[in-house]
């Protein structure tokens, strides 16, 4: 018998590949049966409420809970959630929340007012160490509480009056309070249950497990296999569970965009997170094409360490900022997928526009630069750029480097860190320059401004203003009207553009392929999701023919 | 043999004590803590942070208190993906590499073997060139210039095959098994091919060819188990080397393995993981080495004198 | 075979020089020849990467993107415009100076600990091997990734991470080489003279050992390359704006359906690199004779 090599392998194949095929696309088999296949970015950290920062994490946590009050998809104005109705006093700084009697905990357990002043004891406890703890701070006391500075928590500004009513007194009128009860930071839990499993400041207990968790949502969670999916089904406790189309979503971690993209084109994923810059030309062209791209609260932007040199010259940071051609870099790396920034603030901010106080203007530029001492670039000290390991931050930095080459004559560096590294740099103040970006929380221009206080965590530039503070921890809180507050907001800006602590570059944008079957996710500036809304036609497949 | 077994697991643990200390320290010295945030921390928030997870304790405290732990078999709760702890990461991850270089292994092992054997039968024919060059390809290709090419072939243009997923679609373990198993494969054709030489040009070869056995009996019956003895000694590294493979192919493919979570908690300074995974692969290897190194032995009587010399 | 006389005496005077009979072996061998050649090409290539390059390393062009490879650009360009065929030379010199002088800290750290090792023998041997035993037992792409990520990425740290790697099998061979070149007679002649034992390994026993070490530099060249290749595929490695062929496959693996030759080019380079080094050290171990052996 002689060995034959080649037939064992045709054999050998054969017999792979007859196992493969086959198989119904997610897809498929998921508006057959009402499930959505939602590529969910990385695989979340937790879903804890009170203890988890990021957008992956956020999606399962919106679609297990529900806040007082949430947001419309389209509008982004507050309608009614846990409360069915609130009351705001005249003065602004007094809500009554009326939580709806349906409403009801995942074990049919009736959602009360005391949960809430509960949860938000638990939210703003040093010790389970909310990093959004901050969110609740407009509250009377509450970051007195969070500091430790009190310890009884009765004394912060959140009461039951009753099993349905919730008093909640706020330090000032607060205009986005009401947006502050849909983030989930703000959520409630159910007590018993997290304390069935530990106390109520311990971290990460295994209250969150499918076989433990009780939630308040559209949706409870079914299944969490680590790295491979969640899976949550439709919550038949759930007070608006008539409004609910859906029988569950399945959650995928797709950290490779790449890979994600691949998945969507082979109908195994309804939505993606992202996508593949380069794959977006070919998306554009498709008809009914499934890529989705809207504007997002969120700006890009580099931090000057303005303590060090030569960038804490501010003739030479406006040179930097002057000298970048932010229109072909847009339509370039990027692909038409940004809208160029000139500003900390994104435009139509809940109709708040910032101050552009320059544009593309290289011959000012080098002027400056020439002012500051290096006309051409001679006896320039040099220049780092950092920024975390990322492939799209790389490729700007790459070509803003060139840029300020070419039009400049200076010679920059760049250099990349790991995501806790880079962290760790920044909040160091160890860089010169260093990349950044900022979503905001809530939509409101407050919460891009009220970075660049003088002791603001998250400022990193050294910049201090006096004045800035006082509008914007004063004065506009108190402001009679919104025109006034705008216009007091808009004179602050201007004011700290024109010291430039920041090269701003580009307003966010939310792009993703959705599939023609989806129905009900509506691109919005917050990019929240709500997946009550969401519903599945089975006859639309997915057709990539281009025009 | 079983003395020597003894002594080789008494050598063991020094080595892995030293990779446990080394890695310990080593990750604490690294720029960037667990905890470090895009939001601001509050320093109140931070304390209760560290004090949680131990960190506001003396280095050498928390290396002690590290081992003690490690002496209950508990690798501690993830930094990461808190909630979880080492165990349970690695508990989901196992599987899914075991598999994988299993897999790979066998692939490896049957085409480089047979590789091996048919060059060797014919030295220096069209029979020994084109596996052998074949080979080469194998060893100068990394697995994250190959992987891409074969996603990109049959995965993408013929659309034969899934390309990412482990256990989710049929037939998505072909693709990942084959490249990380590629450059193993080329290696032992050519051990084996090199072995099975030496064997085959033995007196007792000819006189069985003289006789007038055919190939196949020739390989079977008399210079298999002689010649595959390179091949067994190799099985031992390959083992380190498969693992370290896993890590890019893992990534390539997105398979939720141990490698993948390694590097991602090396990104991550997820100190507990990153330790928790060394110590347990450490282990590992040192085991596989020792099996390997008995299996290597027991085959060849040579080499089991050798063994029992070792002081 | 008979041979006229009169050619005798120059013939065994010749044919005893391992040298020679080694390099006609070598000749033979077609594979080696095309390697050594095809290697010297690629070495010469990114040597005058300056001088031949046709485009400015760093000479981008937005606007023109990632286009394929055309008159202009015989390698295409990248996204940002960038010729290819430069970034591929430029990357050659980083690639190969990584294989070389990490091979280089490999080579005198594993000679000097394994001749030192075989020559003393005894306890100094057992001690110095042992040691070798233990690291050969770590999972040492752990460590060096660990490292990297702690240390950040320095050009120096690569070449002693990676060469610290790759010491150790250098050393077991270089002590099988030197215990035996050891009972040889012209050893104990020259320890009769007097001579100290530092002079008799690094005079006499060394050189004799040449043998192996060349052929396990130019098989360890290639394994060094495939490590700092991975290594910047997982961002650890070189960092921009330097380059690398590890670099340059990694950019092209993520854009590869829509620009298959950011890949196909550089993994070609580096695929046929790495050929012609094994080749050439499978030639030379072949030529040369040498055994491989384990310890």
């Amino acid at each position: 018998m002689r060995i034959s090599y080649s037939s064992t392998l045709v054999a050998l194949l054969a017999l792979t590949l007859s196992a493969c095929g086959g198989g119904e696309k997610n897809v498929v088999s998921g508006n057959a049966t009402g499930y959505l296949h939602y590529g969910n970015g990385a695989e979340p950290q937790g879903i804890d409420p009170h203890l988890v920062t990021g957008v992956p994490e956020s999606h399962i946590v919106r679609a297990l809970f529900e806040g007082l009050a949430v947001k419309n998809p389209i509008t982004l104005e507050p309608e009614p959630g846990v409360a069915e109705r609130w009351e705001i006093s005249p003065d602004g700084t007094v809500y009554t929340f009326f939580i709806n009697p349906q409403a009801k905990w995942s074990n049919g357990e009736p959602v009360t007012a005391s949960d809430y002043v509960w949860s938000w004891e638990r939210a703003l406890h040093p010790e389970t160490g909310s990093l959004y703890a901050y969110m609740l701070f407009p509250v009377v006391n509450a970051e007195k509480f969070a500091s430790g500075a009190i310890d009884d928590f009765a004394e912060v500004g959140i009461k039951s009056l009753d099993a349905q009513t919730l008093r909640i007194s706020l330090n000032a009128p607060t205009p986005y309070f009401l947006q502050l009860m849909d983030h989930y930071s703000t959520f409630a839990v159910h007590p018993e249950t997290v304390l069935k499993f530990g106390g109520m400041s311990d971290r990460f207990t295994l209250w969150t497990r499918p076989e433990n968790i009780v939630s308040n949502g559209a949706f409870t969670l079914k299944e969490w296999s680590l790295n491979r999916q969640i899976k949550v089904e439709k919550n038949p406790h759930y007070w608006d569970k008539s409004s609910v189309a859906l029988e569950g979503v399945y959650f995928y971690p797709t950290e490779n965009v790449v890979s994600e993209e691949r998945m969507f084109r082979s109908e195994q994923l309804h939505v993606t997170q992202g996508i593949p810059l380069g794959k977006i030309p070919n998306y554009r062209a498709v008809q009914n094409s499934p890529y989705v791209q809207a504007p997002y609260l969120g700006t890009y932007y580099y931090l000057i360490n303005t303590k060090k040199p030569p960038v804490d010259d501010v003739r030479v940071r406006k040179a930097l900022s002057y000298a970048i051609d932010r229109d072909t870099l847009t339509r370039t790396v990027l692909r038409d997928t940004a809208i160029p920034a000139y500003s900390i603030t994104p435009p139509d901010t809940l109709g708040y526009n910032p101050p552009k106080l320059f544009s593309f203007d290289p011959e000012q530029a080098r002027a400056l630069l020439a002012e500051a001492g290096y006309p051409d670039g001679q006896g320039w000290p040099g220049l780092e750029i950092t920024y975390n390991t990322n492939e799209d931050h790389r490729k700007i930095a790459v070509a803003v480097q060139q840029m300020w080459k070419d039009e400049l004559g200076i010679d920059v560096s760049i250099t990349n860190q790991e995501w806790k590294v880079y962290l760790n740099t920044v909040s160091q103040g160890e860089f010169q320059v260093a990349r950044r970006g900022w979503i905001g929380d809530y939509v409101d221009a407050n919460n891009f401004l009220d970075l660049f206080l003088a002791n603001g965590g998250n400022n990193n530039t050294g910049y201090a203003n006096a004045e800035f503070d006082d509008i914007i921890l004063n004065q506009a809180p108190k402001a009679a009207s919104r025109e006034e507050r705008y216009q007091l907001f808009f004179q602050a800006e201007t004011m700290m553009m024109q010291e430039m602590p920041i090269i701003p570059f580009y307003t966010y944008t939310s792009k993703r392929l959705i599939h023609p079957s989806v129905n009900g996710i509506y691109p919005n500036l917050m990019d929240s999701l709500n997946l009550k809304y969401v519903r599945l036609d089975p006859n639309q497949r997915l057709d990539l023919t281009t025009e | 043999m079983l003395k020597f077994i003894l002594l080789r697991m008494a050598q063991a643990i020094p080595v892995v004590l030293a990779v446990i200390t080394v890695t310990f320290f080593l990750v604490r010295a690294a720029p960037g803590g667990p905890f470090d945030s895009e939001k601001a921390v509050l320093p109140e928030v931070k304390k209760a942070l560290e004090a949680q997870y131990k960190l506001d304790v003396p280095l050498t405290d928390q290396y002690l208190g590290y081992l003690a732990d490690l002496a209950d078999g508990d690798l501690g709760p993830s930094f990461k993906y808190p909630g979880r702890s080492v165990n349970e990461i690695l508990a989901s991850g196992l599987p899914v590499t075991a598999e994988l270089g299993v897999y790979a292994l066998c692939f490896a092992l049957f085409i480089g073997v047979l590789a091996g054997i048919l060059a060797a039968l014919r030295p220096n024919t069209k029979q020994d060139y084109v596996p052998m060059t074949l080979a080469m390809i194998g060893i100068c290709m990394p697995s994250f210039l190959l992987g891409p090419i074969l996603i990109l072939v049959f995965g993408i243009y013929l659309e034969w095959l899934p390309i990412s997923g482990w256990g989710d679609l049929p037939g998505d373990k072909i693709l990942p098994s084959i490249t990380l198993g590629s450059a193993y494969a080329a290696y032992i054709a050519r051990l084996s091919r090199a072995g099975m030489l030496e064997i085959l040009s033995q007196d007792y070869i000819r006189t069985a060819r003289a006789k007038g056995a055919s190939d196949s009996r020739v390989v079977f019956k008399h210079a298999l188990r002689g010649g595959l003895i390179p091949v067994i000694a190799f099985l031992g590294p390959a083992f380190a080397g498969l693992l370290a493979g896993s890590f890019v192919v893992e990534t390539i493919f997105q398979i939720p393995g141990l490698g993948r979570f390694y590097v991602q908690a090396a990104f991550n300074r997820d100190y507990t993981m990153i330790l928790g995974t060394t110590v347990f692969l450490s282990v590992l290897i040192v085991i596989f080495n020792l099996i390997s190194d008995v299996l290597a032995a027991w085959m060849d009587p040579r080499l089991r004198t050798q063994f029992s010399k070792a002081k | 075979m008979s041979s006229p006389t009169h050619h005798l005496a120059e013939e065994d005077i010749e044919a005893s020089s391992l040298w020679r009979d080694a390099r006609l072996r070598l000749q033979k061998n077609h594979l080696a020849v095309v390697g050594a050649v095809a290697l010297v090409i690629v070495i010469l290539a990114v040597s005058l990467a300056p001088w031949i390059a046709p485009y400015e390393y760093d000479a981008q062009d937005l606007n023109l993107g990632a286009t394929a490879p055309s008159a202009a650009h015989w390698f295409g360009t990248d996204i940002f415009g960038r010729d290819l065929l430069t970034q591929i030379l430029y990357g050659g010199r980083i690639s190969l100076a990584v294989g070389f002088i990490a091979t280089a800290v490999a080579l005198i750290i594993g000679v000097s600990w394994g001749s030192v090792a075989g020559y003393c023998g005894g306890r100094i041997d057992a001690v110095m091997m042992r040691f070798v035993d233990v690291l050969y037992a770590l999972p040492f792409m752990i460590f060096i990734i660990l490292l990297m990520v702690v240390f950040g990425r320095n050009m120096i740290l690569l070449f002693l991470a990676i060469g610290a790697v790759e010491w150790l099998t250098m050393a077991r061979i270089m002590r099988t080489q030197v215990q035996s070149l050891k009972q040889k007679e012209f050893v104990e002649a020259a320890t009769s003279t007097g001579l100290s034992p530092l002079v008799i390994l690094y005079r006499h026993i060394i050189p004799n050992a040449v043998g192996p070490m060349i052929v396990y530099t130019t098989l360890t060249i290639p394994s060094v390359m495939l490590l700092e290749a991975f290594l910047s595929f997982l961002g650890l490695g070189i960092q921009p704006p330097a380059t690398s062929w590890g670099l340059l496959i990694s950019y092209g693996a993520e854009t590869m359906e829509e620009y298959p030759w950011l890949l196909i080019f550089p993994g070609a380079a580096l695929t046929l690199t790495l050929f012609s080094l094994n080749f050439l050290g499978d030639g030379l171990r072949d030529a040369l004779d040498v055994r491989g052996s384990k310890d």
